[in-house]
Parts: structure tokens; C-alpha cells; sequence
């Protein structure tokens, strides 16, 4: 795949806990595990050799579980922590050689944090916690109203700018740490488990809107979370740690088809595929594709061969206009009334997208009748990209409920 | 034991469970005497090694040998030394002491304890009466209301007056030190390992011990008394500070520094706004122990109430003496009140 140049990027990173960390980074301790290390000399490896890029609007996750080294590894990225080794490479800059005053004018301008129990300031009104970045760059009160009233109304949370975080719900509250986050337009947002804390309904309604801020902000986010289900559903890629390494690195589709191995497959057993894949991973190509312009004859034989009784018509630039009946194609080729497809074609009862969960998927075939054998993916750009046979669905449909029997009676089981 | 756990483990349910206890606490009983006796038995070996070195020195007869050997006293030495520094330090630094007793009287405490004098009585109670009402509600303000009225009838206003500008310059002095000095025991463990012992050392002192030094450099009036007033008050702001800041919550430290916020302003726009409620009481405390100090302190020149009591003392005026201590108390129970409600509006801005 060809990647832009890396807007963020860890670069051997290396982090040792304890009282003489160089110690251990400069003798044979450093090959050795994590247990045998802490056993032998009292101190943690929290990083070992992380590298990794992160794209200009990528949403990069970071997973693993607790003491996986996860949140110190996000804490390295602002020098919250500093690195005992590697660098962290911002924008072409080595932030870990930067001075106090530059480190400073980085965090205050480059990025913004959203911390797993909020960690906003109780001695504070909302308004002013959104204010901090702002406050402490020196900007006038006058940009920080504005700001912050603009802040809050993106994260939904108008009228509130004068209560005390202890006055709002946990949702809010971490509302308030993703406005805080973003008041000072940051390039990157580093998010530390911003959602664990909240209970399930409000994480996913978080998560919508956090897709949803993020189509529209197309930032750099480095999002960490020990839920495979929130990598899953946003990361562009996820990262898998554990003990400190970085294990796996992929797109989530990568992950969940290919996990690297028993560990990260242990992971992604009980996830349902339904649930985490597009519609693009079962696509096929698509085999009767006719262009607009083409006769009724063309098409015809196209489906013949094809053994199809429908084809999909596109434009020349692959956009997908509709269907060909066949029974239409022969008519026109016998009476030869109809000089191209185009004014043949009727519009699709029924198509995907091809980022469409397989989920969304199924859910709409449900009241479809099938008069398509075939439904037609396109991508979002509205190109014919492939196409989804019935017989994939309804196998597809088989699966999903088997895992979910499946999973139902092993609870049933553990009780 | 065995039966017991034996149930415990193959059992399921709570009824099982609840057998394997009772017969558990069954055989608990019945080896009560025997399981004290394990217990007195089992004791470290050190515990029964003081034991018998402390019977066997009450039981044997050492002679001359109980006795610590004359010749290793060095307490003479040290104390004449101690002596001597005083000496020094009266004589080469007394411009130095004049000076700062000359500006503290001149620029603070006179002004300060002339303006109190200046207002006319009913005044400074009708404030406490609102202030009391304001910090701790109705019922406390009427509370103050009859104590002002008390102190007044008493024949004590003015010199609880008197009293007041000395312990609000005590407590001032003790914030202006204080407060800076357990900022930086928060941050630094090496100076928090340094004045912490000094702390217990200013509260353990008797604190005539340094009233005579006191006196010695600065001779006698009022600005040797709120010097002493001072080191005795204040330890509970220094450590309450620290405490303060040290309790504040690092997640929030850390994302105040994660926007780029430098220590300074970390430290003043978050530590100490959160870190105020437990200064406040610091204060609160240090207000309490100044007010006490000032009646010992008008031994060496401290006028106002102090002086009535010691005065009472001292000519077997048990009348005078009493009255004087009830107007300390009742400027105790006032200035508690007020601080406290200081400390609890500090808080109350941010429920949990």
C-alpha cells in the first residue's frame, strides 16, 4: 500500500521502569522477557522496541490488555513519560530531543489528550476546563468564549458551560474532555481509553460520534482502548501489544481473518465477523457488467455466458447506473427498437455499499424479496465494485446465528 | 479442620456452606484455651529476649553499676554552648533583630491594632454577627452576636482587640512562611526530609524554652511574642499545605501538563485552588494554636487577654483569671466557626 509520509512515528521505542533503566538497556537483559527481567532486577520493561507510523487523518488503535504497556506507550508520544530509548517523530521532528520550551509549545499546539477517567479539573466550570489549552497559551478571554462555545456545541454540549463536571453524567463528562481536547485545533488527538469508563450504551453513542467528528476533522488519532470490538469498529488500523512489544499491526479486517497468532486469535474467536466486516470482504468481482453505451446484443451474450438473468449497467467511468433484465436485452435484440442499453435499464431494487457492515447487510436483505440473485456493491464514490451472490448471504446468515447459539450456550454453561 | 474444609470444597450451595462454618467455629471453641495459650507461646523470639532482660534486671542487684557513669555527661557542655551562641547572637545581630522588631511593630502591628481600637464596638460585633451568619448560618450568628455582647459587658473588648491584631500578624506571618514551605516539601522529598522533623521539633518543644531566647534577641514587647507565637503556630499550615498538594489528583496533574502547562501553572491553577479546602484548614488549626500561644506569650510582653489571665494567676485574682480565659474562648469559638466555614465554601464548589 502507498503511504503517505508518516505524520506521527514511533521509532524504537524503549521504556524501562525502575531506579537504573540504562542499566538493563545496555547489557544482555534487554533480549530477555519481561518476568525474567522484573525477577532479576526489579525493573519493568513497559516498552520494547515499539516503532510504527501513523498517516496524516489516520485513526491508528492501540490494543492490548491492561499492563500491556498500552497508556505508557501514549503517554511517550507527549513525553509525559519520557522514553528511555527510541525516538517519537512528529511531523519530520524528534520531539524527544526538543527542549522544555519547545516540548511545552508542542503540547500546547500539536496535540490534545482524552484520558480514560476524564481527569477534568472539579475546581472549574465546564467552560473553563474546554478553556485550559487556550488559558494557558495566553489567548484572550475573548477567543476562549468563542472557542469554547464552539467546542461545545460540536460535542453537543450547549448550555452547560457554567456547571461543574461533577454536575454531569459520565458521558458528559468525558464530552467535555473531547472539547477540552480539540479547543486548541490540534493536528493529532491522543486518546487513552477515552470510553472504558462509560457504560455500554453511551460508549457506542460515543463512538458514533466520534466517527462522525472525525469524518469531518479527519485528524491523526491515536486511539487506545483494551476492547477488540472499539478497535475494530474504528481504528483504520489497529496495533496489538502485549508485554510491551507490538505484536501485530493491521486493518481490522487484517486482524480478524488473519490474527497473527494464538494470542491475538484468542482475541478475535468470539467476535462476529458480521459485525466487524464490510461488505467488501465477501464481495465478488462483479461478472455481467455492461457499459451503457453497449447494444442489447452485447448484453445478451454477456449474459448467456454469464448464466445470468441480470447484468449491471455502468458509465464509462464505472459508475453503476442499474440493471438489464434479461428478458428486456432479448426483446430489444429481437425487435431491434432499442439502440443501447441505456434505455433499457431500470433502477436496482436493492444495492450495498461496500463499507457496509456485513451486519447493516444482512439486516436489509430481511425484507428484500429476491428478484435479484445477485445484489451490486458500490463504493462510495458510486462505482460498480462487486457483487454479492445469495447464496453467500444466506450462508453468511447461517454463520452469524450459529456463533451466536454458539456463544449463548457456552454462557449457559459457565452459570 | 480437615472434615471442615473437606465440606467446604465438595460442597456446593449455601447450605453446605453454612454446615462447614458451624463446624468450624464448633471446633473453634472448644480449642479456645489451647489456641491463646499457642498464641502466647508463639510470640517473636526478640519479645521473650526483653522479657527476660527486664526480669533479670529487676531481680539482680547491680550496685554502683545501675548508676550512668558521671563522666559520660555531656549535657553542662552543650547547654554552655548553646549559652554562648545566644550570647554571640545578642551582641553581633542585635541590629539586625532591632530592625525587624522595629518594621514588624512600626508598619503592621501597631497600625493594625490601632484600627481595630478605632472602631467603635458594636461595629466590629455587628461584622462578626454577619461574617458568623454568611460562614456558618443563623443559629452560630447569634451565637456570636451574644458573645460579642458578652466580651463587651465583660470589660474585655478592648483588649481582645489587642489580642486579635496580634494573633491575625502571627497567623499572617505564619501563611506569608508557610504556605511557600509546603509547596516546596510537596515537590521536593530531599526538603520534605529536612523540615519535617524540624515541624515535630517546633511542637514538641515546650515552648518556654524558646520564649527566653526569644526575649533575649528581641527584648521584651509584643514582637518577641508573635515571633514565638509564630514557630509554635506554624507547623499545621506547612504540613497541611503539603498534604494539600500532595493529595491532589495526578490524573488531573497530568493532563493540566499533557496542554503544555508549564509547573508554574500547573501549581497555581490547579494545585493550590484543590489543595485549598485542606489549607484552609491548615489555616483554621494555625489560627487555633496562635490564639493559645498568645496567652503564654503575654509572659513576655504580649498585652491583651493573655495578660488578664496571667494577671489573675498571679495576684490569686480567680475571678479576673476566669473571665479573661472565657473571652479567649470565646474569640476561639468565633474564629473556629469563621475558618471552618472557609474551608467547607472551598469544598462545597465541587461536591465529591
Amino acid at each position: 500500500m502507498a503511504r503517505t509520509i508518516a505524520k506521527l512515528s514511533a521509532q524504537k521505542l524503549w521504556k524501562v521502569f525502575g531506579p537504573r533503566p540504562q542499566s538493563v538497556l545496555r547489557s544482555d537483559w534487554r533480549d530477555k522477557s519481561r518476568a525474567e527481567v522484573q525477577e532479576a532486577t526489579g525493573h519493568v520493561i513497559a516498552l520494547r522496541d515499539v516503532s510504527f507510523d501513523v498517516a496524516q487523518g489516520e485513526v491508528f488503535v492501540v490494543m492490548g490488555l491492561s499492563g500491556s504497556g498500552k497508556s505508557t506507550l501514549v503517554r511517550c508520544l507527549l513525553r509525559l513519560i519520557e522514553p528511555s530509548e527510541g525516538q517519537v517523530v512528529v511531523d519530520g521532528q524528534d520531539i524527544t530531543k526538543y527542549s522544555r520550551r519547545k516540548l511545552m509549545n508542542f503540547r500546547r499546539k500539536k496535540a490534545g489528550m482524552v484520558f480514560q477517567r476524564f481527569a477534568l479539573m472539579p475546581h472549574r466550570t465546564v467552560m473553563d476546563n474546554v478553556a485550559w489549552g487556550l488559558e494557558i497559551q495566553g489567548q484572550s478571554r475573548r477567543t476562549r468564549l468563542e472557542r469554547t462555545h464552539e467546542m461545545l456545541r460540536v460535542v453537543g454540549l450547549e448550555g452547560w458551560a457554567q456547571n461543574y463536571p461533577h454536575e454531569l453524567s459520565g458521558g458528559m463528562q468525558q464530552r467535555v474532555g473531547l472539547a477540552r481536547a480539540l479547543a486548541a485545533d490540534p493536528e493529532m488527538l491522543l486518546m487513552d481509553e477515552p470510553f472504558s469508563a462509560l457504560d455500554p450504551m453511551i460508549r457506542r453513542e460515543m463512538q458514533d460520534e466520534l466517527i462522525r467528528l472525525q469524518e469531518r476533522m479527519k485528524k491523526t488519532i491515536v486511539f487506545i482502548t483494551h476492547d477488540l470490538d472499539e478497535a475494530l469498529k474504528l481504528g483504520d488500523r489497529i496495533a496489538i501489544m502485549r508485554d510491551g512489544a507490538i505484536i501485530q499491526v493491521g486493518t481490522p479486517e487484517d486482524i480478524v481473518s488473519a490474527p497473527f497468532d494464538e494470542y491475538v486469535g484468542e482475541f478475535t474467536k468470539d467476535v462476529r465477523k458480521v459485525e466487524v466486516l464490510p461488505v467488501r470482504f465477501i464481495m465478488k468481482p462483479p461478472k455481467t457488467r455492461v457499459y451503457d453505451w453497449q447494444g442489447p446484443r452485447v448484453a445478451l451474450r454477456e449474459m448467456r455466458q454469464e448464466e445470468e438473468d441480470v447484468a449491471f449497467v455502468v458509465d464509462k467511468e464505472e459508475r453503476f447506473l442499474g440493471i438489464l433484465a434479461r428478458e428486456a436485452a432479448a426483446r430489444a435484440a429481437e425487435g431491434g427498437d432499442a439502440t443501447s442499453v441505456a434505455q433499457l435499464l431500470e433502477t436496482a431494487p436493492i444495492a450495498f455499499s461496500a463499507d457496509d457492515s456485513l451486519q447493516w447487510m444482512l439486516a436489509r436483505v430481511m425484507d428484500y424479496n429476491w428478484r435479484l440473485e445477485t445484489i451490486p456493491v458500490v463504493d462510495a464514490e458510486g462505482k460498480l465494485v462487486g457483487e454479492v451472490h445469495r447464496t453467500v448471504i444466506r450462508d453468511l446468515a447461517k454463520d452469524a446465528l450459529e456463533v451466536r447459539v454458539g456463544v449463548q450456550a457456552r454462557r449457559s454453561t459457565t452459570v | 479442620m480437615a472434615r471442615a474444609s473437606q465440606l467446604q470444597v465438595s460442597g456446593n450451595g449455601a447450605r453446605s456452606r453454612a454446615a462447614a462454618w458451624l463446624e468450624a467455629t464448633e471446633q473453634g471453641y472448644l480449642q479456645y484455651p489451647f489456641g491463646l495459650i499457642r498464641a502466647v507461646v508463639r510470640l517473636p523470639k526478640w519479645v521473650w529476649l526483653v522479657v527476660v532482660a527486664l526480669v533479670v534486671g529487676s531481680v539482680v542487684s547491680f550496685g554502683a553499676a545501675a548508676d550512668v557513669p558521671k563522666g559520660l555527661s555531656v549535657g553542662p557542655t552543650v547547654s554552655r554552648a548553646v549559652d554562648n551562641g545566644v550570647d554571640w547572637m545578642v551582641v553581633k545581630w542585635d541590629p539586625v533583630f532591632r530592625a525587624i522588631n522595629t518594621n514588624l511593630l512600626r508598619h503592621f502591628l501597631l497600625p493594625l491594632e490601632n484600627w481595630l481600637l478605632g472602631l467603635p464596638w458594636w461595629l466590629v460585633a455587628g461584622v462578626v454577627t454577619f461574617v458568623s451568619y454568611r460562614m456558618a448560618g443563623l443559629a452560630f450568628s447569634l451565637l456570636s452576636a451574644a458573645m460579642m455582647m458578652a466580651l463587651a459587658a465583660f470589660g474585655l473588648f478592648d483588649l481582645a482587640m489587642t489580642t486579635l491584631a496580634i494573633v491575625l500578624v502571627s497567623t499572617a506571618l505564619a501563611v506569608i512562611l508557610g504556605v511557600p514551605t509546603g509547596i516546596a516539601m510537596a515537590k521536593n522529598t530531599r526538603i520534605d526530609g529536612v523540615i519535617r522533623p524540624a515541624l515535630d521539633l517546633m511542637q514538641t518543644m515546650p515552648s518556654f524554652v524558646y520564649l527566653i531566647p526569644v526575649m533575649m534577641l528581641f527584648g521584651l514587647g509584643k514582637v518577641p511574642a508573635i515571633i514565638a507565637v509564630v514557630v509554635y503556630a506554624v507547623a499545621p499550615i506547612v504540613r497541611l499545605t503539603s498534604l494539600g498538594i500532595r493529595q491532589v489528583d495526578g490524573s488531573v496533574i497530568e493532563a493540566a501538563r499533557a496542554f503544555g502547562a508549564t509547573s508554574t501553572q500547573v501549581l497555581i491553577k490547579v494545585q493550590l485552588p484543590l489543595a485549598m479546602p485542606t489549607i484552609m484548614a491548615g489555616l483554621n488549626q494555625t489560627i487555633m494554636m496562635a490564639l493559645a500561644m498568645v496567652v503564654v506569650a503575654s509572659m513576655i510582653g504580649a498585652k491583651g487577654l493573655g495578660v488578664e489571665v496571667l494577671n489573675g494567676i498571679a495576684r490569686l485574682e480567680v475571678g479576673r483569671g476566669l473571665l479573661g480565659g472565657i473571652g479567649i474562648v470565646i474569640m476561639a469559638v468565633i474564629l473556629d466557626r469563621i475558618t471552618q466555614g472557609l474551608a467547607r465554601s472551598q469544598l462545597s464548589k465541587r461536591a465529591t
